[in-house]
């Protein structure tokens, strides 16, 4: 077996450049793949980490019809006390489900007494935010360089930078929300800011904080009711069955007719995000079926180039009794061994690739966010499954040319010039 | 049973239209030990008896027995099988390996064919390269040496298996007149030595003296025997 591998490495080095350039052309499509996988990859943890962290959360329960109408923030679809405690109770009863917090979504006229505009704000519980979000307070920013042990109390308000900016208002400013009602009546309170919020990517992104206490005075809610329920899970990765779980669940709590009385989504059905990272990972995909062309493509040349060049030779080694599926063993393990270099070559040089990205800490932005930290990453299994790919489909490649020699007559090869 | 039997063998080509009678009703014995060759001008058909001989083609017409075993009736695998054990081959263009050294040229028939163990090989190896005189050339590469050097390694590797039977088809064409007729002794000596048979063909004047037995060809017949 040793034998025949060192037989195989002699005759590639036969052909020096011929072996150089083909390997050189695998290892770039390996790089290819893994310095894209770790970068995409990265990118795309980066992401969701940031919606689900700091702001939509990983799922969330509304109203049945919510979501469909969420464009326009409507207060009618309210959860109200008695739904929120009988799901409350469902939420501690359930193992996965590791946090909740109510919330409520409102459209209010934000007014610093000379100039007013409209503001989206979203309605917390801050103790309860922060298990479920807890980045909530990484956009945020403070009087001082800490961020305070409550985030937000009950007359305080974090507003969004841009409508900071452009009515000039500063953290410790007094400003006063107006908001309707569902039933149409207006009402106003007088808040400090305590905050401003920078933007992230998507319709939530440009939001701002107030106590949830305050939105239900403020929209006169005569009992405390919430428009959504925020959830955070204990295993991430098990996002999917506990949603279905959670759907069945759900299913239990029927309306007066009979109907469904809630709904709940995950944050991959409320960001827009979730498209761009479907879209990274076709392209990952796509990389590497691109490269699983280059490795055939090559493979099948040059091993093609080798059994014509070596004609003569298989027909002596034949000749002389060799069985043919030695022969066939031997420029398979040619095949192989170029794959072996160039998938050893691939993986030192983009392992090396993503380390020495890694140390520069480079960092760029996307969207409105900025100073995002480039750190990619790429996994053992992931290494482990591309490098198999490789070797797997160099011997696919090396099959036809190996069987080729090994069917030759000896009388034919030895002939040939 | 004489070593090789040769009953009323013809071997007809087929090309296109064009009916080739490379060899015609050929019937001959070659006794074990001995040092044959088979002698005639360029297309009489010599090559053709030789890869009937060894295995490498079969007869349209007649049977071949080599070692008591009707060999024109293998299959494939069979033939391939009986090549790997029972013959050794001399090539006239030498035929070496070129990315194995003189050791393992010599040593390739009994790690790809025979499957030896390695302490048993290198035994082997080190007697014929010995006998031939190219032990001390062992580590060198095929273009490192010359023709009649090649053709010395290439006899190693026909011999290392311990063969009945060694067929080289014009073994000689590609030296000068010293290395060619050296060659040939050479080979006669390792008959004297191992007690193989050897054939080999020619039409090196030359190189014909040095046989014990001449069966001469001309269009595919046997003319005669000397
Ligand atoms: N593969 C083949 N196809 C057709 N004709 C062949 C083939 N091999 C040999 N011949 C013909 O058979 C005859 C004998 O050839 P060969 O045995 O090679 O003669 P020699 O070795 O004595 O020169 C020649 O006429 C040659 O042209
Ligand atoms: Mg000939």
């Amino acid at each position: 077996m040793i034998r025949i591998f060192k037989i195989a490495l002699r005759n590639l080095m036969r052909y020096k450049r011929r072996t150089l350039l083909t390997s050189l052309l695998i290892t770039l499509g390996l790089l290819m793949v893994i310095l894209f996988s770790g970068l995409a990859g990265s990118f795309r943890e980066m992401m969701i980490g940031q919606i689900t962290d700091s702001n939509l959360a990983q799922m969330q329960i509304h109203k049945k019809g919510y979501v469909s109408s969420m464009d326009t923030s409507p207060l009618n679809l309210t959860i109200n006390q008695k739904g929120y405690k009988t799901l409350e109770k469902m939420l501690t009863e359930n193992p996965d489900v590791e946090a909740y917090a109510p919330r409520i979504k409102l459209g209010a006229m934000l007014s610093n007494f000379t100039e007013t505009t409209n503001v989206r704000l979203n309605a917390i519980d801050p103790d309860k935010e922060i298990k479920v979000c807890p980045d909530v307070s990484e956009r945020m920013k403070f009087s001082g360089s800490e961020v305070p042990d409550i985030l937000l109390r009950p007359g305080e308000i974090i507003i969004p930078e841009k409508l900071a900016a452009g009515l000039k208002i500063k953290i410790g400013g007094s400003v006063v929300l107006v908001a309707n009602n569902k039933d149409g009546s207006v009402n106003g309170l007088n808040f400090t800011v305590v905050g401003i919020i920078e933007s992230i990517l998507g319709p939530q992104g440009k939001e701002g904080y107030m106590h949830i206490k305050d939105a239900q005075s403020l929209l006169r809610m005569e009992k405390p009711e919430v428009i959504e329920i925020a959830l955070r899970i204990k295993k991430f990765d098990k996002l999917g069955d506990v949603y279905t779980d959670l759907v069945s669940a759900l299913a239990e709590f029927k309306n007066k007719k009979g109907k469904p009385g809630f709904e709940i989504h995950t944050w991959e059905k409320l960001s827009p995000f979730s498209n761009i990272a479907k879209m990274i990972d076709i392209m990952t995909v796509s990389m590497k079926i691109i490269m699983i062309a280059i490795v055939l493509i090559s493979i099948l040349n040059v091993m093609m180039m080798s059994v014509y060049e070596r004609v003569r030779e298989i027909g002596t080694m034949s000749a002389i009794g060799t069985a043919p599926g030695r022969i066939m063993g031997l420029f398979l393990a040619e095949g192989l061994s170029l794959g072996l270099i160039s998938t050893l070559a691939g993986n030192i040089i983009g392992i090396l690739g993503i380390y020495i990205l890694n140390i520069y800490k480079i960092r760029y932005s996307f969207g409105r966010m900025d100073n995002l930290l480039l750190s990619p990453t790429i996994s053992f299994s992931e290494l482990v499954w591309v490098s198999a790919t490789v070797l797997l489909v160099s011997i696919f490649a090396t099959l036809q040319p190996a069987y080729k020699a090994s069917r030759m007559e000896p009388v034919d090869a030895l002939g040939h010039v | 049973m004489a070593l090789v039997q040769i009953d009323n063998v013809s071997k007809i080509y087929q090309t296109g239209e064009m009916q080739v009678k490379a060899l015609q009703d050929v019937t001959l014995s070659i006794d074990e030990a001995s040092f044959v060759t088979f002698v005639g001008p360029s297309g009489s058909g010599k090559t053709t008896m030789l890869n009937l001989i060894g295995c490498l083609d079969k007869p349209t017409k007649g049977k071949v027995f080599v070692d008591k075993k009707q060999v024109d009736a293998f299959d494939r695998r069979q033939r391939a099988a009986f090549r790997g054990s029972a013959l050794g081959f001399i090539f006239q263009a030498f035929n070496l390996f070129p990315v194995l050294t003189t050791y393992e040229n010599v040593e390739y028939p009994l790690v790809m064919i025979k499957n030896e163990s390695a302490s048993e090989r290198n035994g082997m190896v080190s007697k014929v390269l010995e006998s031939v005189g190219m032990l001390n050339q062992k580590d060198k590469f095929p273009d490192q040496l010359s023709g009649g050097q090649k053709q010395r390694v290439a006899v190693a590797r026909a011999l290392v298996t311990q063969p009945k039977l060694v067929l080289a088809d014009e073994p000689t064409a590609n030296l000068d007149k010293k290395s060619a007729v050296n060659v040939i002794r050479l080979m006669r000596s390792m008959r004297d030595e191992f007690r193989t048979t050897f054939i080999f063909s020619t039409h090196d004047p030359g190189v014909m003296e040095e046989a014990e037995v001449v069966h001469t060809l001309e269009d595919g017949r046997l003319v005669r025997k000397k």
